[in-house]
């Protein structure tokens, strides 16, 4: 757990995260907060079915009922070209269904009234004639010929294939397994999950018809790239619109994207003159946004008989849905899933991956989860564990032998990213310590004999986040650099403006610390503001883990700034040269002459009362900072289980967390960070997914069947750290939002089957539910 | 919640309850916990043009034992689940109740929800039903008409139907007392707290000098309503709690049972999971003493 820290500074302490008074206090301001004047309210109706034609929509009864200020279909978006939309993946995704429905939840029309009951009511009066089609729920079947065609809309579209896209050396590859002594194959699926953030989307649309402006208060992740995106698709000038993203709570990657509702509710305001108002519901939620994972994945290792890794094959097929929009960097068609090599020092790997249209809601969003490492780590922890069954070899040495060793960095992986830094086998030892490793396998053996089983499974994952330099990553065309914007108020009280959009993350604290740090003004008087995109300098927004790594390095690099325009200021007001000046945080002294000095604070007000002839007045600038690499962050997580050898249930017993993210700025918002990716991670291993019937029906649409963990089952988790600063961050730091999701869940499935293995089991797909368990039990009894 | 336009009437005598209910059965519905119905209505998967609140009624509030005869105990249809998790009665001489109560969902539903309203809800994978058909109680109910105690095995008529008429109102469920030497438990198979059960079982034994005099056991959530696993049970009266009899009992349990596949698991699953819960209740019971 965190240490007090008593060295100078502000780095590396635990203090209180200054937005949670508003937060505990129900004083927040929530999108559903936001009421204004004349305001109209906005209800989707969504499709039954997941594949249908629709033959005809009769409004009529529902524009009638009094409250009812209009109705929205398709065919009147597409009066004004906005029946359909751009992906974040330049795909197309239809705002409100014009010629057929493609998901069940698809948005099929919208009602506009008085009050939201209203709206509800009129939805039931809407007829609409659908002529149901056969539906595609499966990828594999989506991409055999003669699938029915998904996407007919699509000029030049014939198949049900979205992109197949390759990454490594397929010959280097090929030459490995040649030479392999044994090759170990692992088959899974990532399972269909959802971000599920207990805040769902929303927004107020207010366009004003006087002065033309759109202000659009919505739950966005990205406010300036959302601007951006209405831009475009609307028309409108960039100018004219401000969207606010106010408190956000929660939002995992399921905020990023654009949905339909934000567009209608935008245009019906633009239509109707007065605000619109769109709160989703949990069903609209968890069956038509961003919904995450869903691969499937082959992965096959290659290795000699004494446990050097050789090569890796993987084949990957991503059910998409009806849509390819995934929100990643445009140049990289299944994000960083080819990251899969993960800790290991892999001579070659090649990667296929397609993704296939199925009829199911778009998205693919990363959630918690950098671009897609998610499934990416779990496959190659997977496989490791497999490999050291097959091998006779412990799961623990084998990770040992084939770790990237800490003298590699930078180290180039096979499918190319240079890993910045780490210390691999330092996680894994600390965690096998505080795990008591070897006591637990001995445990492990005496209990199998009385018949009962304990699993321990491990996860030693990397992770590539923090995109990302601007060669390489983008969306939509805009570089994925960050930004923020610092001025100093003449009584030494800053603000600092940022390009992110926290929901959760501690920004108001964290950045606060970081500028405190770099200019000695306290944590407390600095004011974090984020969000507005008429106020903050233009950025990428807050996902994938890339808020500390971009937005926080631009906060220490304005900081810097300021510090070297003081610098000159304080030389003026001591009348000594700038060189006779020394920096400690908080003030500028002469050399020699300690008690010869100015404070920050003292600066700040002669930047405004006093400035040296010849220098602009204020203190205050602005940093886009486009980061050179992306930094990897890396962990070793134990699970320990018990199984129930007779109904398959089981329970985590030990959670140990060691992770690596560099420099913490604040200790405890990490920790809170690597415990709720701990839950999540538990979540999804453990009981989450969204599954179809075989007519497209989705199973998962409330929280009675897509289930989320409380604290009654969510396990106890020890937290340790290590720390290997990244040698490209100002200060060192990685991302870490997202460590504990990606490779957590490989460490229970891990577990689950080494209390299994000994049976003969290699493998249960996740969610390893107890009926999972038991049937992979009665699988290996069937074989004998 | 925007559920479709209702008319909300709160009488505040038992009398006013009646007649409101005999006046308008067709278009009313009964609101006690809300935490079955209030789902439903905040979905538009009911909407009654009526609620009839009882939460106002005096007198249905009732958790004792009447001592007469064998004993029973009697539980108004207000009484809430965390009252019966809380209740010392139970868990002294009820303990098939005392180990269901704190299984239903969490400690919000369980603050709400009435173990009355849970049996006239009548679904599957309601708990209640499981532990009143394996102890043999009734449902106590009033209309205007008159009064009439519904034995737990003729009140359920499949998945959330039951014989209760729509004009009256389920006053009370009375369970008889296991006595003596009896053991019981509810064990529960869920995906998390929370949940309903993937699988839940009711045991209960009586015995008298080692000899099982009477069984129940209730199946929930493996079959289109709570199963009573009557082959089971008489399969063990008039035998010791042997680990055959047991295994026996556990076997023809487990045959009673009608599990669909889900994503809660496979059927054969299930069915395997009733057989190790019937014989782990009854392992529990033999321990226990009951034997
Ligand atoms: C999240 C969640 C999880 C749950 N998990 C479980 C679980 O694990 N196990 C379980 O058993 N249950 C579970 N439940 C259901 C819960 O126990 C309900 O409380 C119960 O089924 C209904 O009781 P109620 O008092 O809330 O009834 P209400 O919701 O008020 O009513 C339910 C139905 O019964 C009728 N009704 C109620 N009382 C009377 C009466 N006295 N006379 C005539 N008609 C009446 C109503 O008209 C309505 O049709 C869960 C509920 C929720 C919301």
């Amino acid at each position: 757990m965190a240490v007090t820290d008593t060295s100078p500074g502000w780095l590396g302490k635990s203090i209180k995260r200054k937005e949670d008074d508003r937060f505990i206090a129900g004083r927040g301001n929530y999108i559903e907060d936001i009421n204004l004047p004349a305001m109209l309210h906005m209800a989707i109706l969504r499709s039954p079915y997941a594949h249908a034609r629709i033959n005809g929509i009769d409004a009529s009864a529902a524009s009638a009922l009094p409250g009812v200020v209009a109705v929205v279909t398709g065919e009147l978006l597409a009066q004004h070209k906005l029946a359909w939309m751009p992906t974040l993946s330049g795909d197309t995704q239809a705002v409100l269904a014009t010629d057929k429905v493609r998901f069940q939840g698809q948005e099929v029309a919208c009602v506009i009234a008085e009050d939201r009951y209203v709206a509800h009511d009129a939805l039931e009066l809407i007829e609409v004639d659908y002529e149901p089609l056969p539906a595609v729920v499966d990828p594999f079947a989506a991409l055999d010929d003669g699938a029915p065609l998904i996407r007919d809309d699509k000029d030049g579209q014939t198949d049900n294939r979205i992109y197949h896209w390759e990454a490594g050396d397929a010959e280097a590859t090929e030459r490995a397994f040649a030479e392999a002594d044994r090759v170990v194959t692992v088959n899974t699926h990532y399972p269909r999950s959802h971000p599920a953030p207990l805040e769902c989307c929303g927004c107020v649309a207010d366009v004003n018809p006087a002065s033309s402006r759109a202000t659009i208060y919505m739950t966005s992740q990205a406010p300036h790239a959302i601007r951006t995106v209405f831009a475009l698709v609307a028309g409108l000038p960039e100018q004219n619109i401000q969207v606010i993203s106010p408190d956000i709570g929660g939002g995992f990657g399921n905020k990023v994207p654009v949905y339909p509702g934000y567009v209608v509710a935008t245009a019906a305001s633009l239509l109707i003159g007065r605000p619109v108002k769109w709160i989703e519901d949990r069903t609209g939620n968890l069956i038509s946004t961003g919904f995450a994972r869903d691969f499937h994945m082959k992965g096959e290792l290659a290795l000699t008989n004494d446990g050097r890794m050789l090569g890796l094959r993987v084949k990957m097929l991503s059910d998409q849905g009806y849509a390819y929009a995934d929100a990643q960097p445009s140049k990289l068609k299944a994000g960083l899933f080819h990251i899969v090599t993960g800790s290991y020092d892999m001579p070659a790997a090649h990667v296929i991956t397609d993704g296939a249209y199925t009829n199911k809601a778009p998205g693919g969003v990363a959630y918690r989860c950098s671009f897609r490492v998610t499934e990416a780590s779990f496959l190659i922890e997977r496989l490791v564990q497999s490999a050291a069954y097959d091998l006779g070899i412990d799961p623990v040495e084998l990770r040992r032998k084939n770790f990237i060793r800490s003298d590699q960095f930078p180290y180039t992986s096979a499918t190319g990213f240079v890993y910045d830094s780490g210390d691999y086998e330092g996680a894994l030892d600390l965690a096998l310590e505080k795990a008591r490793y070897s006591e637990l396998r001995a445990e492990q053996a005496e209990l199998r004999k009385e018949g009962k089983l304990i699993g321990i499974g491990i996860a030693s994952m990397t992770e590539a986040l923090g995109a990302g330099p601007s060669r390489d990553y983008d969306i939509l065309g805009i570089k994925m650099f960050d930004s923020a914007e610092l001025r100093v108020h003449p009584t030494g009280k800053a603000i600092l403006k940022l390009g992110v959009r926290h929901q959760g993350q501690g920004h108001e604290t964290t950045f606060a610390q970081i500028v405190a740090h770099e200019l000695g003004i306290p944590p407390d008087d600095i004011l974090v503001h984020e969000g507005d995109t008429d106020n903050t300098p233009y950025g990428l927004g807050t996902y994938a883990s890339r808020s500390t790594p971009v937005a926080g390095a631009a906060a220490a690099m304005v900081a810097r700034k300021l510090r070297d325009k003081s610098k000159k200021i304080a030389a003026h007001l001591l009348e000594v040269a700038e060189e006779d000046l020394e920096w400690e945080i908080g003030k500028f002294s002469v050399k020699g002459a300690p008690d010869r000095s100015k404070t920050i604070q003292e600066i700040a007000f002669a930047a405004y009362t006093d400035h040296p002839p010849g220098m602009e007045a204020g203190l205050e600038g602005a940093h886009y900072y486009d980061p050179p690499n992306l930094t990897f962050p890396f962990a070793t997580y134990i699970v320990v289980v018990e199984v129930d050898a007779e109904t398959g249930e089981w329970k985590p017993r030990q959670v140990v967390a060691v992770d690596d993210c560099g420099v913490r700025i604040n200790p405890m918002i990490v920790e809170g960070q690597i415990m709720g990716g701990l839950t999540e991670g538990f979540a999804m291993s453990a009981m989450q997914q969204i599954t179809f019937d075989e007519d497209g029906n989705c199973i998962g649409a409330n929280f009675m069947d897509y289930l989320l963990p409380t604290a009654w089952e969510t396990p106890h988790f020890d937290l340790y750290e290590t720390c290997t600063p990244s040698p490209h961050h100002p200060i060192g730091c990685k991302g870490v939002g997202e460590s504990a999701t990606v490779g957590s869940p490989a460490a229970f499935v891990n577990a689950v089957v080494d209390a299994v293995a000994h049976l003969g089991v290699r493998d249960v797909d996740m969610p390893v539910t107890s009926g999972a368990v038991w049937e992979a039990i009665q699988a290996v009894k069937g074989t004998g | 919640m925007f559920p479709s336009q209702f008319e909300y009437l709160a009488p505040t005598t038992l009398e006013e309850a009646l007649s409101l209910l005999a006046e308008h059965a067709e278009d009313a519905k009964v609101l006690a916990g809300g935490q079955s119905l209030i789902p439903l209505m905040k979905l538009r998967f009911a909407a009654p043009a009526m609620i009839i609140d009882i939460n106002g009624v005096p007198g249905l509030s009732h958790l004792q034992e009447d001592r007469r005869g064998r004993g029973y105990l009697r539980v108004g249809a207000l009484v809430r689940n965390a009252a019966l998790e809380r209740s010392e009665l139970l868990k002294s001489r009820y303990p098939t109740m005392a180990a269901a109560a704190p299984l239903i969902s969490d400690p919000l539903v369980r603050n709400q929800g009435t173990l009355v309203g849970s049996l006239v809800h009548a679904d599957p994978q309601g708990d209640w039903g499981s532990v009143l058909l394996a102890l043999e109680g009734e449902v106590v109910a009033k209309s205007t008409s008159g009064e009439r105690r519904i034995p737990a095995t003729s009140f359920f008529d499949g998945p959330f139907t039951t014989v209760l008429r729509s004009d009256e109102l389920a006053v009370e469920a009375r369970v008889p007392a296991p006595g003596p030497r009896s053991f019981g438990t509810y064990l529960k198979l869920e995906r998390k707290v929370g949940d309903f059960a993937t699988v839940g079982v009711a045991v209960s034994v009586s015995t008298e000098r080692g000899v099982v005099t009477r069984a129940g056991i209730g199946l929930t959530g493996v079959g289109p309503a709570n199963i009573k696993a009557v082959d089971a049970e008489q399969a063990l009266v008039g035998h010791r709690l042997t680990g055959k009899a047991i295994q026996q009992a556990a076997h023809l349990a487990a045959a009673a049972s009608e599990p669909r596949s889900d994503v809660r698991g496979s059927a054969d699953y299930k069915r395997e999971v009733v057989r190790v819960y019937v014989a782990r209740g009854l392992h529990q019971a033999f321990d226990a003493k009951a034997a």
